[in-house]
């Protein structure tokens, strides 16, 4: 049982609101790639609405449904509340204080600083006060969520941590360290430079510190995926898990990897040596390996569930599967996207090859299919199959709800490619127009811009369905005595095996070892070196 | 920890995988000295438009036909904006900014680097293609990125036969501030 309903669904809810802002953002941004004529269609609505779109997608929808997620797990799979619901409330109102305004001055057009904020761009100081204040929230619910999984310990000794809460508890760490860079780039360095307490910034540190947090960013989205790819959608297939520790010894790989690669943002950057480039490269091609992992176990766990329903043939259980169910199809389209985004990721991350694709419209064609798709899919399935279950209402328009997810792909599918294609005809990302005075060149790339465009409206019903079926379930669903939230058996019956992959401890010291090895050498030797700051510029 | 027979296999496959790529990249960087730009040095943005070296944006081709380009990157526009470079020859491209953070992406090759107020930007390549070629700014800057771009012709250089195109690059001097 859920006892903090109202509390999940609070954070559920600032993430929905968020994903239909960012949604109508992004419609207007692919049609605007395609050069066709919007009313208020300007250069500094473009980038204000590029801004928008990338917090409040990924800073904003992502954290909140994961906090929210993240409450629902601990208290269904530990089975009592959480510690100190006052401080979960108290971290809900801070990072919503936070959200409200960083996307008030972005609104204002004070912040077009898009949602990587390099400096000299300088925003506004209420929109990296905003940000921090989200982060603070987001630490509140660390701090919440490990209390009570400590809390639980101490009463069930011996007892193994349920899998959920090891995928929960592996996120946090993820999100803990990479944190601390990102609060050292906006409390340290942006905060006192956009007040006018200081006079310059170097943006070269500041970029360091921005991808030592952007990277694991992209875990902290990832691994709550993982949970819900591992634990819960094998058994709304109607199977079992396939292997309980290879997915703890998966969290564990990525909780220790995620972090010591954020050079691989950096490949073309001045000022970093080559070596510590390489040796960022090599961290993240390992990352390849637990997804890998990921990958085998939980399409082993869908099979069983087929065979479980009487397929015998070598690819029939697939149609046994329940394709129907949103909450079904949408992660199993998600992590079909999922292959092909972690391919495109190894090719970003390669040393040689990164500088074909390197801030081209192949990345934002990648991170549509990894945090796009394989995440933001993912949530939405999950909220199909949760939402019934926490507010004690049917789930509306469930006809809407069905074909979203095959909307999506299909979306996702002409956007991505398009993007994929055009950026390795070296179309950049981040334009306004991509026309640049009729170059020829740049008239290669009108075909994909247009195929990115109907792509982008296809993503748009499917977004605006989704909000319709959330918002339908929320206020007028049936209401009706709501089903249990339930966890998939692993295969193997309890496993008592590899108990190393819980020790929690012992791998968030191995993880902290990792980044000082990663880190502190680079930047030690960045700050000995003279170095010239900048003022700040607002060219938008 | 029982790990399923299919799945060890699929595991070594994966470790081949991830072995294959680290090995690939291993031999293109020690093997083929292949390195993205990655040049360490820096000057004071302030200084940029009145520096010696970047006040005064141009090609200079040097006695062995290599040639240096140096560029200042500055919103919403790169100089120069036409940049003249032999074929067949090392070229090396240094470049910076006086204001907030541009990318220098030469279209359809692998010329493609981060231009950092604070931080010259290097790196040497050669094209072997004649023709015209498009740069643009791939790190948004501002209102007008997306008017920010330039052109890069490359052409046969007079007496290009005969004369050896030398491994080393450059007279392009560090430090010039």
């Amino acid at each position: 049982m859920i006892h903090s309903r109202k509390l999940t669904l609070a954070n559920f809810w600032v993430a929905i609101g968020a994903f239909a802002v960012a949604s109508g953002m992004a419609f207007m941004q692919s049609l605007s790639r395609a050069n066709l004529d919007l009313p208020f269609r300007t250069a500094s609505v473009y980038y204000m609405s590029v801004t928008a779109h990338g917090v409040l997608m990924a800073l904003v929808f992502t954290t909140f449904f994961i906090m929210g997620f993240g409450y629902v797990v601990a208290e269904r799979a530990l089975g009592r509340p959480i510690v100190s619901r006052r401080l979960a409330w108290g971290s809900w109102w801070v990072a919503l204080i936070g959200t409200g305004m960083a996307a008030a001055v972005i609104l204002w057009g004070r912040a077009t600083v898009l949602y990587t904020f390099y400096p000299p761009l300088q925003a506004h100081p209420l929109f990296y006060i905003g940000a921090a204040l989200l982060v603070v929230g987001s630490w509140g619910w660390c701090w919440v969520m490990a209390r009570t999984w400590m809390t639980w310990k101490k009463a069930n000794p011996g007892v193994r941590t349920p899998l959920p809460v090891h995928g929960m508890l592996a996120t946090i760490i993820v999100w803990v360290l990479a944190t601390i860079g990102v609060a050292a780039e906006v409390l340290i360095l942006l905060i006192p430079w956009s007040l006018g307490i200081v006079d310059t910034v170097d943006p070269l540190l500041a970029r360091t510190l921005f991808w030592w947090f952007g990277h694991p960013l992209v875990y902290f989205w990832v691994l709550p995926a993982y949970v819900i790819w591992y634990t819960i959608t094998p058994r709304i297939a109607g199977g079992k898990l396939f292997s309980d520790p290879l997915a703890r010894l998966a969290f564990v790989m990525l909780l220790l990897l995620s972090t010591p690669v954020g050079f691989h943002h950096q490949l073309v950057d001045p000022g970093v040596q080559a070596g510590w480039k390489l040796f960022h490269t090599f961290n993240t091609q390992l990352i390849l390996f637990p997804s890998f992992v990921t990958a085998f176990t939980v399409i082993a766990s869908f099979e069983i569930a087929g065979r479980m329903k009487g397929a015998r043939g070598l690819l029939n259980w697939l149609e046994e599967l329940p394709w129907g169910d949103p909450a079904f199809s949408s992660v199993a389209l998600a992590m079909l996207m999922f292959a092909v985004g972690g391919f495109g990721g190894a090719i970003n991350a390669a040393y040689g090859m990164n500088a074909m694709v390197h801030n081209t419209a192949w990345i934002q064609g990648h991170f549509h299919l990894t945090v796009g798709t394989a995440v933001a899919l993912t949530f939405m399935g999950t909220s199909y199959y949760l939402m019934p279950r926490l507010t004690g209402r049917e789930l509306e328009l469930s006809l809407l709800a069905r074909i979203q997810p095959y909307l999506w792909f299909g979306g996702m599918l002409l956007f991505s490619i398009a993007n994929h294609l055009t950026g390795l005809a070296g179309m950049p990302r981040r334009v306004y127009d991509a026309s640049y005075g009729g170059s020829e060149i740049a008239q290669q790339w009108v075909a994909g811009t247009g195929i990115s465009a109907v792509g982008g409206i296809l993503l748009f019903i499917s977004a605006a369905c989704y909000v319709a079926v959330m918002l339908g379930t929320g206020l007028a669903g049936r209401r009706i005595d709501p089903e249990p939230i339930e966890f998939a058996e692993p295969l193997q019956g309890e496993n008592g095996n590899a108990p190393i992959l819980d020790r929690f401890g012992l791998w968030f010291i191995v993880a902290a070892i990792l980044v000082i090895a990663a880190y502190a050498w680079p930047i030690f030797e960045h700050l000995r070196m003279e170095r010239f700051g900048s003022p700040g510029f607002a060219p938008f | 920890m029982h790990v399923d027979l299919y799945e060890k296999i699929w595991m070594y496959a994966a470790g081949a995988i991830i072995v294959v790529f680290l090995a690939s990249m291993g031999y293109t960087t020690l093997g083929r000295a292949m390195q993205p730009p990655s040049h360490v040095e820096t000057i004071d943005p302030a200084s940029v438009r009145t520096d010696e070296e970047f006040g005064r944006p141009g090609v200079t081709i040097h006695e062995d036909g290599s040639a240096t380009v140096v560029v200042q990157a500055f919103m919403f526009a790169f100089l120069p904006l036409e940049i003249r470079v032999p074929r067949g020859r090392d070229v090396t491209f240094r470049m910076t900014s006086p204001d907030v953070i541009h990318g220098f992406q030469i279209v359809q090759t692998n010329g493609n680097t981060m231009v950092v107020p604070g931080y010259v930007s290097q790196f040497t390549t050669r094209f072997d293609t004649p023709g015209e070629y498009l740069i643009v700014c791939n790190e948004y800057c501002g209102v007008g990125h997306h008017v920010m771009s330039a052109t890069l012709i490359v052409e046969d250089a007079p007496g290009t036969a005969g004369a050896s195109a030398g491994i080393e690059s450059s007279a392009a001097t560090e430090g010039d501030r």
